[in-house]
């Protein structure tokens, strides 16, 4: 028995750092894998343990998620909002103090190096990054912002992830701000005060997962015992990388490294979002003119959501047809656990990329019914207001 | 008498039939199982070789068959509750029956007892 080998294995051999929760998660039985350069947990023991019970359990109370992997930078310094827009498709003046937005670096050729979200702070702009190219990210920003703007990388800090249904209540028994959390609406963030630690963490109500829910960032040697009181409440649990991957892919989320890379343009991926209107006519960011190009005469191929029939999934690399024309590659794919069928994205030419085009995936050499389906599979539940 | 192999198969001999599956603990570590491929009845399966696919939730696994011979039988049930896998990895969620083209090949593998030994140094 031996499983096939996926990117994220194949990453690299260099030795793996380990998260500040890392016996935290052990001490919960979880089983640890190398993702990102560290030892993460992919799933954890227990009659709630498992990627299938991980995941029923964030879609109907509150997961747990250590994404401390993520890199969490701090941009400072006279100039730093005019530097930032010119690596990113951003319009800043738009953005409100304390507010996330999710934004693209991008390469000159406009193909995708990582995607972010980018907060605006009373002293500069709070960037999260992806784990696996923080590395990179902070060499691309220090190579094309200027030498006045300032880079720290929050490796002191640990950022996790609480999501689903009852995060907010959970959350609320816990933390005290200057407005109460219940204020925070989707994408928007504020300090909060953990009142049994007295621990600081800045918290925005945002996720990956496609449920409500809030991300916390906060000092590394606080994040135990934070995290234990998080799941002190009952409706508290630790979820692993495994269901973080099912909850993303059944929410239509794009994975970097996967869904998307230089090879691929946000255009093509759909994430058009992430490019902001003003920006979309002025350009002034690396790849402004395919960018611009492909809004304007749209692109040969888009990144589309595919339902397969059966019960075998089609994984990453699996090909698509229609017919005997080749039209595609899946970049992500799995079981959907609330759907009990296996789901995929896939980039497709757009020619077939209508929802309801039916096509075919092939999977060691069978070719699986697939349909053009709508993302997100599992509508999102984000908090907008009551 | 059963053996095991160390890519975590087990192999239930009785008489010139052999009945295969994956261990308890190799269905522990691939989780929830969604998913499973099994090889036609009277394919040819070599020693070592592939012979089924599982598909957990998270990837796809190969299992190889532990020694040579034909397939006479696959467990239908697998394919209405591929879940047995992990409910009753050594009973119920068997994945196919064989014959055994060389009983010499069995001696090469581990008894229950250094199966045993062998997961508990991994």
């Amino acid at each position: 028995m031996t499983d096939h080998d996926t990117a994220e294995d194949q990453l690299e051999d260099l030795p793996l750092d380990a998260l500040p929760l890392d016996a935290w998660h052990r001490a919960r039985g979880a089983r640890m894998v190398p993702f990102a350069g560290y030892e993460m947990p992919i799933q954890y023991a227990g009659p709630f343990g498992g990627i299938v019970a991980e995941h029923k359990w964030t879609r109907e109370q509150a997961g747990l998620f250590d994404v401390s992997h993520m890199g969490q930078l701090h941009i400072t310094g006279e100039g730093a909002e005019a530097a930032l827009e010119a690596v990113l498709p951003i319009d800043l003046a738009t953005l409100k103090h304390g507010n996330p937005r999710y934004s693209l670096l991008l390469d000159e050729n406009g193909g995708v190096l990582d995607d972010l979200m980018v907060t605006r702070w009373n002293d500069g702009f709070y960037l999260v990054v992806n784990g696996a190219t923080k590395w990179d990210d902070i060499a691309h920003l220090r190579e094309h912002l200027p030498d006045e703007v300032t880079i720290s990388h929050m490796d002191e800090h640990a950022l996790l992830a609480l999501q689903g249904p009852k995060a907010f209540a959970a959350l609320d028994r816990l933390v005290i701000g200057d407005t109460p959390l219940g204020a925070l609406t989707f994408m928007k963030g504020a300090t909060f005060t953990f009142t049994h630690t007295g621990t600081d963490a800045w918290v925005s109500r945002s996720g990956y997962t496609g449920e409500d829910g809030f991300e916390i960032s906060l000092p590394a040697d606080a994040a135990a015992e934070v995290a234990d009181l998080l799941c002190a409440e009952p409706e508290v649990k630790p979820i692993g990388l495994g269901a973080r991957d099912s909850l993303r892919l059944e929410a239509g989320l794009p994975l970097y490294g996967h869904d998307m890379s230089p090879e691929t343009s946000p255009i093509e991926a759909g994430l058009i979002f992430g490019i902001n209107k003003r920006r979309r006519t002025e350009g002034g960011f690396p790849g402004a003119e395919r960018i611009i190009r492909e809004i304007n005469e749209g692109t040969q191929r888009k990144w589309v959501g595919l339902r397969i029939e059966g019960r075998l999934p089609a994984r990453e690399g699996a090909e698509v047809f229609s017919g005997s024309d080749h039209i595609g590659t899946v970049t992500s794919g799995g079981f959907s656990p609330s759907l009990g069928a296996p789901i995929a994205m896939a980039y497709v030419a757009s020619t077939h990329a209508a929802p309801g085009t039916a096509l075919e995936v092939e999977v060691r050499g069978k070719r699986l019914a697939a349909i053009v389906s709508p993302t997100p599979f599992v509508p999102h539940r984000y908090y907008r207001g009551s | 008498m059963r053996y095991f192999t160390d890519e975590h198969e087990w192999i239930d001999v009785e008489g010139d039939v052999a009945t295969v599956g994956i261990t308890d603990y190799a269905q522990g570590q691939l989780g929830d199982i969604v998913f499973v491929e099994l090889p036609a009845v009277g394919s040819a399966v070599e020693k070592g070789k592939d012979a089924a696919v599982v598909e957990s939730v998270k990837a796809a696994s190969d299992v190889y068959a532990p020694i040579t011979g034909e397939v006479t039988e696959t467990n239908g049930a697998l394919e209405e509750d591929p879940a047995l896998v992990n409910s009753a990895p050594e009973g119920e969620g068997w994945f196919f029956k064989m014959t055994i083209a060389d009983a010499g090949q069995l001696e090469g593998l581990m008894d229950e007892a250094a199966y045993k030994d062998f997961v508990a140094g991994l």
